[in-house]
């Protein structure tokens, strides 16, 4: 038996190697590529390993190095939860590495690949810590370390001041989330006397209700800014898409994933449930985040920042199915907490693994038509069939479409939430059929968004000279998109084997193994207890090729006989037909900004320019935006009273060293009069 | 086994036959009701027969995406069939799938259909599949309701399930809440079938159109595959009305008797959907496309309203 704690040293190891040697190679670009990619993947093979270790074992290792200084230690626990989120790690990672091969080439001579490498390997190992973290200090450690890789990373292509600016907005809110979750460990700190999350749970159930409303509310701001839920997601549409495609691949197919492992960790695990308003409030704010995120999104006509905003509605998605087990646990329901709990781990995974081949198939149409603005793109299918048809699963399976793994998990969220009507009482159950309902329209807007994402990139005629010129990707990239292609329709297909997996962390966190009531006939999923439902993923897939056989004879007898041949779009009688006159991402979604333009408070602005008659216009300048509510509502209003403050506070700060040295005097009094008062 | 395989054979044979001839009655009974002779009710069989014996025109423009949808509609429809009951209460498939998987699984043919309409790079396929995905984007939340309202009362989403349950309490559709659901899924079923008032399958005009614009650049066996798929699908969504709410005629047993009651019924109970399907299209007017989420708004607290009746009374 290969000892878990070695493999994972040894997974660590090679990161942080991988980091230190492309930096020390930053002269020769294409050794510092290779080191940089190879290491990445060989660390998430040992990831791979280390987890599928710790599910098979089922308990619980920990160990611990004392680093002489108080309160830290090197302390590690690799349980369930942690070795579930290391798997969702290390399969996007190993995609990732491999395709970075092709990816990191354009690189080599223009940016610095040693630094790049030293960044990537870093995020990855402080991702690691973060998830097997025991101790608070180290896991606030290692998450300020991947706040600041991922910002180095976010601000790669720092000479453009767009990415300034998200960089900016991205590490402020990262170091605000950061400060909450530092208040929110001293504060259990502060009751222990320890910083080990061990210590902190037996006192959980002694903290009295302002300490935990408290708790949960620190946790709750950290977790979710990082997490991009509504209204904290400001930062996310801007800090993704800057960033190079495969770095924005990790960022939101993994790092706003520590904010989902953080709740579960922290509200589960640490502190062993939270009050019920709390479950319900997590639950909402899901519903929220999903429905506006998915809205959003169908505004973007910026490939990346689509995808981006697609990662708040699916942060969304999960923290409905996270909310309903916080919920069903207080009640005393720890079989649906735990069916409500698969769910929203799967489709983490399952999100960390489609929004991944997403950000690689965008990357890969970045790379070959040089440009992120969708109105420029089309007809790429032609040029870049193996792209195209890994987006095309990959946007079936985040439309939650069966047979694909983004149904499975969307199933058992709807399967939960119908079982909560059932279980609660009193007036809040009707929020369980109601947030089902929301599910339902944000899957089918999520759906109407990545027609509109896949047909106006790849379908019809390229609406610019960059589409035109494309080309295939690479292979390296196209091998690692084929990876989480397949890992998509194997997660889809072959749901109710690889349920399973999860036993060990329900069993931790809610002493349940609902696995086998959750899969009857050996193939079917089953909705476990309350409400029996069953679905099965791999014979509706087989049921469909089944059933277009005869419909392909039809079809083929039908072109045997009477011909099929290619004829040109009808032009309605007036020919010259051009890519001018495609629908674009911007008409696709006016139905839906007209609809919903309470919330957009869209603003248009045409100019036309003609010579004689209005009906001919020489010339058409058309602008349309929405309002970013947010930002304008919230934000604005937020960062004015911040100047304002801080223009007060200029009075003190005279720049004469004198009173600078007074303040830190009566500083220093203060603070040494409050350690002896205690 | 083999009792699953001859019972699906049997539903594949039904909804394959039956769908033309409903959409076939539906436009007669619509003539007549209209002091207008119609085309017969044979005449979508003659019409999916005629346009499996036509050539085939493809854009230039087109991809495989244009080609595979018309297979992906023609299959998901089907498929749902298999997981609804329609004779007796036990659906071939229903193991497989329930109302969760009906749904999705037509909302998977949508979503091909969408990318086949934007992939010739036709401005009315592109607002074909706009509307398209808009309208049925903002139907799914009142149709969910309204299922959740029956599933929640069966305590399944299987629809075999909720068709015993129904079975046991055949008067249950006079509860308010049956009602009130049954009036929000029979708007939903306008909006997912492509009737007035929200589109208008007879007219091929650039205003109304949602679902022939969409289909505008198809031709011949292809043509025929999407249009007997829109027909099974409208079947099917019909089917979801008539037995989840009267479930009269339906048994659980299997002889050649109960089938031939369950039949007698079913399409009995068809009739009457298409009536009342017949007399909404004839006395009302096709909405502006705006004015369509209003009615679905409207579906939308229909539902909400049924579920809260479900704990009221």
């Amino acid at each position: 038996m290969i000892s878990l704690p070695f493999v994972f040293a040894l997974s660590l190891a090679a990161y942080a190697a991988g980091a230190f040697a492309s930096l020390a190679c930053w002269r020769k670009p294409a050794l510092a590529r290779r080191i940089c990619c190879s290491a990445a993947l060989a660390g998430a093979a040992l990831e791979g390993l280390t987890s599928v270790l710790a599910i098979l074992r089922g308990t619980p290792v920990a160990w611990s190095v004392p680093s002489g200084i108080p309160l830290f230690a090197y302390s590690f626990s690799y349980d369930a939860l942690a070795g579930f989120f290391n798997l969702a790690l290390a399969i996007p990672v190993a995609a990732v590495s491999i395709y970075s091969f092709g990816y990191l080439k354009e690189f080599e001579g223009k940016r610095n690949i040693g630094l790049f490498g030293f960044l990537f390997n870093l995020l990855l190992l402080s991702l690691t810590v973060v998830f097997t973290a025991a101790n608070a200090f180290l896991f606030l450690i290692a998450w300020e370390v991947m706040a600041l890789a991922a910002y180095g990373l976010v601000t790669f292509y720092h000479e453009d001041r767009e990415t300034r600016r998200a960089g900016l907005l991205y590490i402020i809110m990262a170091h605000i989330d950061a400060g909450c979750l530092l208040l929110g460990f001293a504060l259990l700190i502060n009751s222990t006397g320890s910083a080990e999350f061990a210590s902190f749970r037996p006192i959980a159930a002694q903290l009295n209700s302002g300490q935990q409303t408290a708790a949960f509310v620190l946790f709750f701001l950290g977790f979710a800014i990082k997490a991009g839920v509504i209204p904290f997601h400001i930062w996310l549409p801007a800090a993704h898409p800057v960033a190079p495609s495969n770095v924005s691949a990790l960022l939101s197919g993994i790092v706003i994933k520590t904010g989902i492992y953080g709740m579960a960790r922290i509200f589960l695990d640490v502190l062993g449930g939270v009050p019920s308003w709390a479950g319900l409030l997590v639950l909402i704010v899901g519903v929220v985040s999903a429905v506006l995120g998915v809205l959003y999104a169908l505004m973007e006509h910026d490939l990346k920042r689509l995808l981006a905003y697609h990662s708040i509605e699916n942060i969304g998605i999960i923290l409905m199915g996270l909310g309903a087990a916080l919920i069903f646990r207080v009640a005393g329901h720890p079989t649906l907490a735990a069916v409500a709990l698969i769910a929203a781990m799967f489709h983490t995974l399952n999100h960390a693994i489609f929004k991944c081949l997403l950000f690689l198939g965008a990357g890969s149409v970045l790379h070959s038509t040089g440009t992120r603005n969708m109105e420029e793109m089309g007809g790429l299918i032609r040029p870049m069939p193996v792209t195209a048809f890994c987006f095309l699963i990959g946007a079936v399976a985040i439309s939650g479409l069966p047979p694909l793994n983004g149904f499975a998990s969307e199933w058992l969220t709807y399967q939960a939430l119908l079982a909560g009507f059932g279980a609660i009482p009193g007036l809040t159950r009707i929020l369980f059929p109601l947030a089902g309902s929301m599910l339902a329209l944000t899957g089918a807007l999520a759906a109407a968004c990545f027609v509109k994402a896949f047909a106006i990139t790849f379908l019809a005629l390229p609406r610019a000279a960059e589409s035109r010129n494309a080309h295939e990707a690479p292979r390296t990239m196209l091998i690692g998109m084929g990876w989480l292609t397949l890992a998509c329709a194997a997660l889809g297909l072959g749901v109710t084997w690889f349920l399973p997996i999860f036993d060990a962390m329900t069993e931790q966190l809610l002493g349940q193994r609902v696995s086998s009531h959750l899969v009857t006939h050996g193939l079917v999923l089953s909705a476990g207890m309350r409400t029996s439902g069953t679905v099965s993923t791999l014979v509706i897939a087989v049921g469909l090729l089944v059933l277009m056989v005869p419909a392909a004879l039809l079809v083929a007898i039908g072109v045997r006989r009477f011909g099929r041949k290619r004829g040109p779009v009808w032009d309605c009688g007036l020919p010259g037909l051009s890519e001018e006159n495609e629908y674009t991402a911007t008409a696709f979604s006016k139905a839906l900004r007209m609809i919903f333009s309470v919330l957009y408070k869209p603003r248009r602005e045409i100019q036309a320019v003609f010579d004689v008659s209005p009906y001919f216009p020489k010339e058409i300048r058309f602008e349309s935006e929405i309002e970013p509510t947010f930002e304008k509502r919230l934000y604005a209003p937020l960062q004015e009273f911040i100047f304002r403050v801080s223009s007060r506070m200029r009075t003190i700060q005279a720049g004469s060293i004198h009173a600078y040295l007074a303040y830190i005097f009566v500083t220093l009094v203060l603070l040494l009069l409050f350690g002896v008062r205690k | 086994m083999i009792e699953v395989l001859i019972n699906s054979a049997l539903q594949l044979v039904l909804l394959l036959l039956v769908a033309p001839l409903l959409s076939g009655t539906i436009k007669t009974l619509k003539a007549r009701l209209q002091m207008r002779r119609g085309p017969g009710i044979l005449q979508s069989y003659r019409d999916i027969f005629k346009l499996l014996r036509k050539g085939m025109v493809i854009p230039e423009t087109a991809s495989w995406i244009f080609s595979a949808a018309p297979y992906m509609v023609f299959a998901t429809a089907t498929l749902v069939g298999l997981m609804i009951p329609m004779t007796t209460t036990h659906a071939p498939f229903s193991l497989f799938g329930g109302v969760l998987a009906v749904v999705y699984l037509l909302a998977l043919g949508r979503f091909f259909l969408a990318l086949g309409g934007l992939d010739t790079g036709s401005s009315f396929g592109g607002l074909g599949s706009s509307r398209e995905m808009t309208i049925s984007a903002i139907a799914e939340p009142a149709m969910m309701l309204a299922i959740f309202t029956v599933a929640l009362g069966a305590n399944s989403t299987n629809l075999s399930e909720m068709a015993k349950v129904a079975v046991g309490q055949s008067w249950r559709f006079l509860a308010p809440s049956q009602m009130l659901a049954f009036a929000a899924l029979f708007i939903v079923l306008i909006a997912e079938t492509g009737r007035i008032p929200v589109d208008n399958p007879a007219t091929h005009l650039e205003l109304t159109m949602i679902h022939e614009a969409m289909i505008l650049e198809y031709s011949g066996p292809y043509l025929a595959l999407i249009e007997w798929g829109a027909a099974i699908k409208q079947l099917v969504l019909m089917t979801l009305l008539v037995n989840t709410f009267f479930p009269f005629g339906l048994s659980s047993d299997w002889t050649l008797q109960t089938i031939g009651v369950g039949l007698a019924f079913y399409l009995a109970k068809l009739l009457m959907l298409a009536c009342m399907i017949v007399l909404v299209e004839t006395t009302n007017a096709k909405l502006r496309l705006f004015r369509v989420p209003e009615l679905l708004m409207v579906a939308f607290i229909l539902g909400a309203l049924a579920l809260i009746s479900t704990f009221l009374f």
